[in-house]
């Protein structure tokens, strides 16, 4: 996953965002990425070469472990991030809209009137490709629906690990009779306290960027009340 | 499979690490040479031993670590029982954890090229050599900034001590024993479990518990030296006017710049339209910084 292509194109969307998802960006690229690349992949690379049977039945691992871990959790972060972080394109591709329309107006007045020599356009182009957006009218709402599906998707996701793992606590030991396993096994997870500790930071990482997108939600109704 | 060779250090570790290295040493425009110096023995000494040395080391932790019996399963909650959280992932977090206070200095010297640039726009000097002179502009460590650094000293040592502390709950004392007895189920009675390279593994513990402390010492030294020359400043600055006053007019100029960029949002319309000449507030911004 090439998390430093998906940064650059985030970071581009930053120049509009306001100072609150500009802190949001940096606690899921510092806290959770980060973490998720360096640490955890680490901790769950083994889950299933030992996750270990007290049988010797051929499949009864294969089949207990799929019953157990429907979607591993490193997948489960990956995809949350992955969806988290994409209604952010939105703004910029709206941002890119709005520069285009505007490129176009540009050229046309400058065409008509024919007072701006080249080297004139060419800086108004790039003062237009500089320039910070503020947020009102179209962009306004666009940044709105954007912060508010960040937050859904939190949430889904979040919901959703603690619905498949039954809570975010890992056992260390799961009984499990699926066929082929003759009567009830007993089967080990491994490194189960490592990987609760890992779910519980990354928990708690989700819920403080929910916390911060329902802030700039927040201050944007605010904001655009006042005005 | 017991004996399997060490995980290797792979490309793509060492280039998040070289990334997450980027962002932080970003900051190091606006630090003084104590926290210059802390950045490279972070870098050097713990970020660099980590990746290259430190995780081939622990990389077979698990799979070489090997239980006397044939109970399946017991390996695996020995394991767990012992080790519940690895050095590695331990010393990662710690490490990233500590860089992160010092983006709260660079978050505030954003803030204020931010208000910088505002102002020149207002007051019509928006050209580009200008912005650029902002953007590669070095702020002195005086005012809001150097509360910022304080904080952001403080926070780091405060993590820092506090993952020592843990790191001393979870394994007290740096040696890593060769043999732990263990009698969870399913192992029947008790049994002997052998760690893999504990010796290397105890160097390697001491040599990051002592960068640790290397580094807690630094950040201790930058608090000092920041109060030093905050009295020293404080000290001759009375020989001119008194401290209030002094204090009083950073503050008002600094709220001046929060008011005039409020005034800003509201008022600007068009980033196209001319902006009015306002030489008052650029005054005092001067006199003040």
């Amino acid at each position: 996953m090439s998390w430093p292509a998906l940064y650059a194109q985030l970071v581009g969307a930053n120049r509009h965002s306001t100072s609150l998802g500009k802190i949001w960006l940096s606690v899921l690229f510092l806290f959770r990425v980060m973490v998720l690349m360096v640490a955890a992949e680490t901790v769950w690379g083994d889950e299933q070469s030992d996750f270990v049977c007290n049988t010797l039945q051929p499949g009864c691992e294969n089949v207990c472990y799929d019953q157990f871990f429907p979607m591993s959790h490193i997948r489960l972060w990956c995809l949350q991030l992955v969806f988290v972080a994409a209604p952010t394109l939105l703004v910029s591709m709206y941002v890119a809209y709005r520069n285009q329309g505007d490129r176009k107006k540009l050229l046309q007045s400058s065409g008509r009137t024919g007072f701006l020599s080249s080297k004139n356009q060419e800086e108004e182009l790039e003062a237009l490709k500089r320039r910070r957006l503020p947020i009102t009218g179209p962009l306004w709402w666009t940044y709105l629906f954007s912060v508010a599906a960040k937050l859904l998707f939190e949430v889904g996701f979040m919901y959703a690990l603690y619905v498949v793992y039954d809570g975010f606590r890992m056992p260390r030991l799961v009984q499990c009779d699926q066929w082929p396993c003759p009567n009830l096994v007993d089967c080990f997870i491994s490194r189960p306290t490592e990987k609760t500790i890992f779910t519980v930071f990354m928990a708690t990482t989700s819920s403080i960027c929910m916390v911060l997108n329902g802030a700039e939600l927040a201050y944007l109704v605010t904001k655009a009340i006042a005005r | 499979r017991p004996f399997a060779p060490p995980a290797e250090p792979d490309l793509e570790s060492k280039m998040n690490w070289g990334t997450f290295y980027a962002v932080i040493s970003g900051v190091n425009r606006h630090s003084t040479g104590i926290g210059r110096i802390w950045l490279s023995v972070i870098f050097i000494f713990r970020i660099l031993v980590l990746v290259v040395a430190a995780e081939s080391v622990w990389g077979d932790e698990k799979s070489a670590f090997i239980c006397n019996t044939q109970q399946p399963g017991c390996n695996s909650v020995c394991y767990d029982q012992f080790f519940p959280i690895s050095h590695i992932r331990l010393w990662a977090l710690q490490v990233i954890l500590v860089s992160t206070p010092a983006l709260l200095v660079a978050m505030h010297v954003a803030h204020r090229r931010h208000i910088d640039k505002k102002i020149m726009k207002r007051t019509g000097r928006g050209s580009p050599k200008e912005l650029e002179h902002i953007k590669n502009q070095k702020f002195q460590i005086i005012g809001a900034l150097w509360w910022t650094y304080m904080i952001s000293i403080i926070f780091r040592i405060l993590f820092e001590v506090a993952f020592l502390y843990i790191f001393y709950l979870i394994y007290p004392g740096f040696k890593m024993v060769r043999l732990v007895k263990c009698d969870s189920y399913p192992c029947p009675n008790t049994v002997d479990c052998f760690v893999s390279r504990p010796t290397e593994k105890t160097i390697f513990t001491v040599f990051m518990l002592a960068a640790s402390g290397v580094c807690v010492l630094l950040n201790l030294a930058e608090v000092a030296y920041l109060i030093g020359r905050a009295c020293k400043r404080c000290l001759a600055g009375s020989e001119n006017e008194s401290n209030p006053a002094w204090i009083g007019q950073r503050l008002s100029s600094y709220r001046q710049n929060e008011i005039n960029q409020l005034i800003a949002d509201h008022s600007l319309k068009s980033k196209f339209s001319v902006a009015k000449k306002v030489p008052t507030e650029r005054e005092e911004r001067c006199s003040a910084f």
